[in-house]
């Protein structure tokens, strides 16, 4: 995923970027990837809770972590990292957040994992892993170290 | 069905907030890291978040603020409600309207919370005993009794200036008679544990319950403030004051306002705290208002990240089956 982020930016490009990692799955993705390609800028942490559509039925969650951007999101390059692209609410939700702290020149979305199962049309610019799964399947990563994917199912 | 507990639902979440009393001190410090959480959408570029869409909040304003009123607006409009004011002195009530009738045309135009500041105590109370299942009140101030949002945005002021409430010592000097502020602070900071607990004041401003409170009392300021890490002034109510409770401003001042030089036997790093609005020369000098360890105006800041706590967490209880609210 290094290799293909460093591909698409070019060497001197990546370190112009603003790398921003979804709560909490994301964000341990997005710190392996800034260590790995050595970005200077620092890290961007985005924790979408109030911007989920689901807010009405599954209620406050009062351990929402603030979310924060080190620069200013107008013009800047955004490489916005989670961890499973599933069905493509947290990346709207993440969008309309980043939208709310400026303009961005463009954002690319990496995801760790990409499975079935999209209900907006989203899609990853880069992913580590395709996955086809069964409605009932999840991903699940746990970390920070290690970083681990297992797939479980529902009960 | 009836519930042993107005302010919680079956499932024991807040679903108003009418008073600090009774709340156990998880349900605070749950509260308190919510408007932590909030604390960041005042420093975004746009200061609004898409929380509470299409809700409606209703301010029913029966008695004068600024402050207050203020910060549960601006609160409701950054997590995005429609907010409506209502000015009762010249609404329907004045032409005869009976409250509860004014309360179920609002249900009826489909708000969805009531934040009520009302001069009788247990006003907000009352309407919650009779408000729509689907509506939360959300308690702005009720005569002598509560005013709990600004009891959590004084104990949200507190955790971030000081870290933890175990260690600490605070005063609340003043009027403490009048003042709902001071009743809800007492609750609060007894469930959250501080090590002592003081009320300064003159004999004839003091409530005859008070000592059932868990508070040390006080009727020197001096002695009350030896050591104290927290300095918490009441305002002087003198619209609720009737006779002859004190013998004039400038003595009040002279024996319990706070001064540099009074303030000199609190710790070195005491902050002082006070609800607003201030009067100057009476209860405070303007010296220590606005000096260095005055907080008074990051209490205001923090009154909204506390007011977007509490009404997204008393809207947003997620539906449980079978449970009408």
């Amino acid at each position: 995923m290094a290799d293909q982020l460093r591909a698409r930016f070019g060497e001197g490009g990546i370190q112009q970027t603003l790398m921003v990692g979804i709560h909490t799955g994301g964000v341990w993705v997005a710190q392996r990837l800034h260590r790995m390609l050595g970005i200077e800028q620092p890290l961007g942490q985005l924790d979408i809770s109030f911007y989920r559509d689901d807010f009405s039925r599954i209620g406050m969650n009062p351990q929402v972590k603030p979310s924060q951007l080190p620069t200013s999101v107008d013009d800047a390059r955004i490489v916005l990292v989670d961890d499973v692209l599933h069905t493509g609410r947290t990346v709207r939700a993440a969008l309309n957040e980043l939208f709310d702290y400026g303009r961005p020149a463009s954002v690319t979305l990496v995801a760790l994992a990409e499975r079935s199962g999209r209900e907006l049309p989203i899609q990853a610019d880069v992913v580590g892993l395709n996955l086809s799964l069964d409605a009932h399947e999840h991903v699940k990563l746990t970390g920070p170290d290690p970083l681990r994917l297992e797939i479980v199912e529902a009960p | 069905m009836r519930r042993r507990d107005l302010q919680l639902d079956a499932q024991g979440r807040l679903r108003h907030l009418l008073t600090i009393e009774g709340l156990k001190r998880q349900q605070i410090v749950d509260i308190l890291d919510t408007a932590e959480s909030f604390i960041g959408v005042g420093d975004q570029p746009v200061r609004k978040i898409p929380l509470l869409r299409g809700k409606t909040v209703v301010n029913l304003f029966f008695e004068a603020s600024t402050r207050t009123l203020t910060t549960f607006e601006l609160a409701a409009k950054r997590l995005s409600a429609d907010v409506l004011k209502i000015n009762i002195n010249t609404s329907a009530t004045v032409k005869g309207e009976s409250l509860l009738d004014m309360l179920r045309n609002l249900e009826a135009m489909h708000c969805d919370m009531f934040v009520v500041r009302h001069g009788d105590s247990g006003a907000a109370h009352l309407i919650a005993q009779h408000v729509a299942p689907h509506i939360s009140v959300v308690n702005a101030g009720d005569g002598r009794h509560a005013h709990p949002t600004q009891a959590l945005l004084d104990m949200f002021t507190i955790r971030q200036q000081k870290g933890e409430f175990a260690p600490l010592t605070v005063a609340i000097v003043g009027d403490i008679l009048h003042s709902r502020v001071a009743r809800s602070q007492i609750h609060a900071l007894t469930t959250l544990g501080v090590s002592e607990l003081r009320v300064v004041a003159p004999k004839t401003l003091l409530p005859d319950a008070v000592q059932g409170l868990g508070v040390h009392v006080f009727h020197d300021l001096r002695e009350g403030l030896r050591d104290a890490d927290v300095v918490i002034m009441l305002r002087l109510q003198k619209e609720r004051m009737q006779g002859a409770m004190l013998p004039s401003e400038h003595e009040y001042f002279q024996t319990f306002g706070l001064t540099e030089d009074s303030l000199a036997v609190a710790r070195d790093d005491a902050i002082v705290m006070h609800p607003g609005p201030i009067n100057r020369g009476v209860e405070i000098s303007s010296e220590v208002a606005d000096g260095p360890r005055s907080v008074i105006l990051q209490q205001v800041s923090n009154g909204i990240a506390v007011r977007m706590a509490v009404m997204s967490m008393v809207l947003g209880r997620a539906p449980v089956d079978g449970e009408a609210g």
